[in-house]
Order: C-alpha cells, then structure tokens, then sequence
C-alpha cells in the first residue's frame, strides 16, 4: 500500500486496484471546523480531477477533486452526521470515498508523502 | 431639631463592590428580550375584530368557535349550502391555526424597542468596517427624499406629471458624468455588483456588435473585490486570476502579457481593497485597449477620490459608483443600494434602457423601448423594471450640491487623510504589510502576523465589541494573512479616532499578550462568543414550539 498526494491537498490509498480518498491534515486545519461533507455516490464516474466531493466548514465550502480516475465504490457514510470526523483524523478515519482506479499510471504525477510535506512547507 | 426618622442616612458608595447575577438576566439597562414568540400566548391579541362570517361552500368552516386562537385543528366544516360548489381553495384550505404571536400593544412596543437597543449602527458610534464606507448620513438628504413631490410618484405616472423627478435623475446623472470624466452613464442598476452586471453587459454587446463575441476570458486581480470574479462568471465569462505584487498593487507586467485576442476585458478595482491606489491604471487601459478588451472599474472605493481623480482620464470604460457609499445614501442592513454605471464613449451606446434624455425645450424624456426608436439601437436591454432607485437618487444629488465641487473635494482628502492617521497610529502595535507601499487611500489594512499563538483576527474583532465598536472588516482581503481591513471615512472626528486607536492598540496587545479573556469575548454584548460551528452543524433555521411537558397526575 502506498499513499500519494495532490497540490490541491487530497490524499489517496492506493491498494491493488483500490483507492481511498481523502483531504490531508493541513487542509483541515486550513479549514476549520467541519460542518458539512457531501460525498460522491456509488457507481459514480470520475475522471482525474473532476469535483468528487464538497467539504464544508464555518469559513467556507470547498470542492474536492478526484486524485486519479476511477468508479466510485462507497462514500463515507459516517461522515454525514459527524463531519468532524475530518478535523480528528483526517487521514484515516475521516475518509470520502473509495474507488476502483482506472488508470494506475496516473499516480505517478502525484507527490509522495515526502514531497507533500515539503510542497505544504512553502506554502 | 426636628429628625425625619425614615432610616434613609445618604452615603457615598462602598467602593469595590462586585455585580452579582441577577434573577432575570437584565443588566441595568441591557435588557434581555426573548424572541417574540417565546412571549405571550396565542389567544392574545392587542387589536379585537368581530368575528369573521363563515366562508359558505368555499371549504373552510371561519366560524368554528376559537378558530386560530390555539385551539387544536379546527375541522373543515363547509356548511350545507355550499354543498356540492366548487371548491374554491382547490382543497389548501387551512386546518390548523396559524399560530401567529400574541401580544398585547405594549409589549410589542417594548419587544421591538427593546431588540432596537441591542443594535450598533452608525447613528450609535464608529463603524469602520473596510470597503463598505460607513458614513454618517446627513439629514437633509431625508427631509428632501421625503418631498411629496418626490416621495409620493409613481414610476408609471405620465412623464408631464414628473418633470421635477425625471429632471434629478438628470441632474444626478449629469454629476456623475462630470465627476467621473466619463461620457455616460445607466443609472438604473440597484446596487455594486448589478452595476458590475450592466457594465459587463455593456462590454459584452460592444464586443458582439464588432463580431468578437468569440473573447471570453475576463481578467481579475487578486486585489479586486470578490464580487468582480461573480460578475464575469455570471455573465459567462471564464476568469483568470492576476497575481497582485508585494507591495499590493496588480501586477502589471503579468497583466500585459496575458492580454490577447481571447481576452474580452479587465476588472479592476481602484482605489484596490488594499486600500492602495493603482498608479499604473493608465497603463494597463492603454494596453487592454491596444489589445481589443475594454476596461471595467469597480468604483465602490470612490469616496477616497471623488472630486481628485477622473476615472476618465485614466482610460476606464465602465465604472459604477456605489451612491449608498460615496454620495451618502444610508446602507447597511440590507440596503437600498444604488450602482449608477458611468461609460466611456466606446460603451454608451450600448447602455441599458430606459433612460432619462433632456430635450432641447428642456422637457425630461424617458427613453424606453417604445420611445428609443433608431436613436438607441444597440441597448444591451434592460436591467430593472423603472428608472432605478429614485429614494437613493434625491439623497445623493442633496449631498453633492450641499457639499458642492469643493466638498466632495474635501470629502476625498479627508478620508484619506484619517485612514493614513490610523495607519501611522496603529503600524508599531500591529503588523501593517503595505505600510512601505506608502500612504493609502481610504481604507488601512493590517495583518495578524505577531499575534500570540492561537489568537487570530477573530479574536481582535470581538474584543473591539466590548470596547464598543462595530469591528472592521476581517480576514478580507486574501491576499493578507489574517487581514483587518479599517475605513474610518470622513465623517469622523478626530476624537472619536483617537478613541478607535486606543481602543485597538489595547485589544491587539491583549491579544498579542495572549490575554485568554480574549478568546471569550465579547463579554459586554447581549450575547457572547457564539458557537459557530454547532450553529452550522445542527442549525435551528425556524422557531419551533417547545414540547409541553405532561402535567403529572
């Protein structure tokens, strides 16, 4: 299993064939409190990039783009009544949804966690 | 000696005496006050009526005894006459009352005086809130807006009946043309960003009539006004963002080689919401017109150089000047707004309809669709029903002739001149980014660096309540971290300033002190810190009755 980053700051799991989603902890701590996620449905097309998801707090609502291409196969159910899920813990539990990759090469123009941190660094 | 022996022996005070909490949550005179329909009763009522007829055959028996008086579902009862006619409520006839509050007349007259009293306005005391320019309004612009002559017409009454109304909105129009150095102007938008909306129109039209509709990129700086990106979207533009510099200004030599042939125009804001002038104004017009755009200004910063500045001369081709901001028609509180749009003459012809023409016997027409005939071919449309907002439009030409050419000269100086002595007052205690870019405009903007750790902008801004002023505009703009952003206009005196500064400076010191009685503030407000995320998460958008608790039996 390894987990790759965007400049957008979503993070994803990649396992085998499969893919976590979720925003990173300095995305959250950008944002604030939580108060609203709505996450993508099952069976949902998505390309690289396109809107996956929308994460909201008191300051603002956000979109969340899709790292990599792929079919939805679940949404985070929990987060509907505990959005603050994503402000506790961010890149585990505070998951927005998994889907079956269509184009593994794709995670080859996303950071590792190294570059990541060194990318939010000198923000 | 005779002694009144009532026990009353007059003292001074016993000093250092501590509040306790009292019974009823009033302190003095803050007075809590509940929402009006936690008070009364539903079978309340402060006006009697007779008792309404029954409404026969129509569905909905009106003379159930105790109809909308609290009563539980009163059922439909039509009578036997109405039997068989049609129903003509279509079946939504009301079967539960309407559970409207119930109180007597002086306790709605205490409700509302009571709730008035918790409000901040600028007719209370200092308002400083960044770009939104809040002015005191002089009166006499009410006692002139109230004129039966212009406070009783009809926007649809014959144009002979309204010569005085029609010739303001002339006047007004006439003003802002010459104020601006521009070569028309559409005064019926309502308000900044609808003004934005017409001007956008306008230089889409202009571009369509020269058949370069095909030009859809609208070019905004980070230091333009949020609603300037919404306006160019809106109008189905795409936007692209123009970094700013570090001394705050647009970044002009990114802003030239981005121009091209798909670049429809600009939108700048000027003076920006730095609060800093953009000098190289005439530049970027000249070069956005040597490559086909046009040239939109977001004139709600005009207070700080009407009567100093023509926006003309700079090579602007649409501008709209807030009048509820410069020209001193009251706002806040949701309006009424007002956004004449003044053009260039590449884009006067293709201003909206109606509009008010002076006739060469001095008769005011109204140019509308039936009347523009082939002198207006290109209007892009129409952006309101009437004329605009009339109310607005006799406030603000009241003050620009009580004020004349040389007052609203003053009126630009002075409240540059008070946001630069804010500035200098508060730049050793607070960090003031643009503070080298030199003086600025109307409005001061500082930053959050310096605070202590886990203390913000936020922070700042409910500590200033205490203190009791309305707070500044925060986190605004974006492109400084934590931004304060402080107007002070021109209205205030040089007191009531110093007072805002020693306020500020002591509050900022708190916070960078980490005094954690900040992070609760305000205190002295009627209400304190709110919850703003459990207010986000669990909102309570609608009164609900309270469950009755079962009476033990």
């Amino acid at each position: 299993m390894s987990r790759y980053f965007t400049e957008d700051h979503e993070w994803v799991e990649v396992d085998g064939d499969v893919g976590i989603v979720g925003i990173t902890e300095y995305a959250q701590s950008q944002l604030g409190d939580i108060v609203f996620v709505d996450v993508p449905e099952e069976g949902k097309e998505l390309a690289k990039g396109d809107e996956a998801a929308v994460v909201e707090s008191v300051k603002a609502a956000s979109d969340v783009y899709s790292p990599v291409s792929g079919t939805v196969i679940e949404g985070n159910a929990a987060l509907a009544d505990t959005p603050g899920l994503v402000n506790e813990d961010p890149e585990a539990d505070g998951w927005f949804f998994k889907l079956t990759l269509s184009d593994a090469d794709e995670l080859n123009a996303l950071m590792d966690e190294i570059a990541y941190k060194a990318f939010v660094e000198k923000l | 000696m005779s002694i009144n022996a009532s026990g009353w022996r007059p003292e001074a005070p016993v000093a250092g005496g501590k509040a306790s909490p009292t019974v009823t949550g009033n302190k003095g005179l803050m007075l809590e006050e509940k929402l009006i329909f936690e008070i009364g009763d539903v079978e309340t009522t402060g006006v009697d009526f007779a008792e309404a007829p029954p409404l026969q055959g129509r569905g909905w028996g009106g003379a159930v005894p105790g109809a909308g008086l609290g009563e539980t579902s009163p059922t439909p009862s039509p009578s036997p006459e109405g039997e068989g006619s049609a129903d003509l409520l279509a079946g939504l006839f009301r079967t539960t009352p309407i559970g409207l509050p119930g109180l007597s007349e002086p306790e709605t007259v205490r409700h509302y005086t009571r709730l008035s009293r918790q409000n901040y306005g600028i007719d209370l005391g200092f308002f400083p809130l960044g770009s939104c320019t809040m002015k005191h309004n002089p009166r006499l612009n009410e006692k002139m807006a109230r004129l039966p002559g212009f406070a009783d017409i009809h926007p649809l009454q014959p144009v002979d009946s309204v010569q005085g109304a029609l010739g303001v909105i002339h006047e007004l129009a006439t003003w802002l043309i010459t104020l601006t150095g521009m070569h028309g102007v559409a005064m019926s938008p309502k308000a900044g960003a609808h003004g934005e909306l017409c001007g956008i129109l306008a230089i889409r039209a202009a571009l369509e009539a020269k058949g370069e509709g095909h030009r859809k990129i609208i070019l905004v700086p980070e230091s333009a006004h949020g609603t300037n990106p919404a306006t160019a979207a809106f109008a189905g533009y795409q936007v692209e963002d123009i970094p700013a510099t570090a001394e705050g200004r647009v970044d002009t030599q990114a802003l030239i080689a981005r121009l091209g042939p798909d670049v429809a125009g600009v939108m700048i804001t000027n003076p920006n919401t730095c609060g800093l002038f953009e000098r190289d104004m005439r530049t970027i017009s000249d070069a956005v017109h040597a490559a086909g755009g046009y040239v939109y200004c977001d004139g709600a910063n005009f207070n700080a150089i009407v009567g100093r500045v023509r926006p003309g001369d700079l090579g602007i081709d649409a501008m709209h000047i807030n009048l509820h901001k410069t020209f001193s028609t009251p706002h806040g509180g949701g309006g009424p707004g007002s956004g004449p749009v003044v053009l260039s003459e590449a884009l006067s012809p293709f201003g909206p309809l109606p509009f008010v023409a002076k006739q060469a016997d001095g008769h005011f027409a109204l140019i509308e669709e039936e009347t523009a005939g082939d002198d207006h071919p290109h209007a892009f449309g129409r952006m309101v029903a009437f004329h605009g907002q009339m109310g607005m439009f006799t406030r603000a030409l009241t003050y620009i002739l009580s004020h004349g050419a040389d007052g609203l000269r003053q009126v630009a100086e002075d409240a540059v001149l008070n946001a630069n002595y804010i500035l200098r007052s508060l730049d050793t205690t607070l960090d003031a980014p643009f503070g080298a870019s030199g003086p600025c405009m109307h409005e001061a903007l500082f930053s959050d660096n310096g605070l202590a750790t886990g203390f913000s902008t936020i922070d700042i801004a409910k500590g200033l309540i205490d203190e009791g002023f309305h707070p500044m505009t925060m986190y605004f703009p974006l492109v400084v971290h934590g931004a304060m952003l402080i107007e002070p206009t021109e209205t205030e005196s040089k007191a009531a300033i110093d007072q805002f500064v020693a306020a500020l400076r002591s509050v900022a010191e708190r916070a960078k002190a980490g005094d954690v009685s900040l992070k609760s503030a305000p205190h002295f407000a009627p209400r304190s810190r709110l919850d703003e995320t459990l207010a986000a998460r669990k909102p309570v958008l609608v009164w609900k009755e309270p469950v009755l608790a079962q009476a033990a039996e």
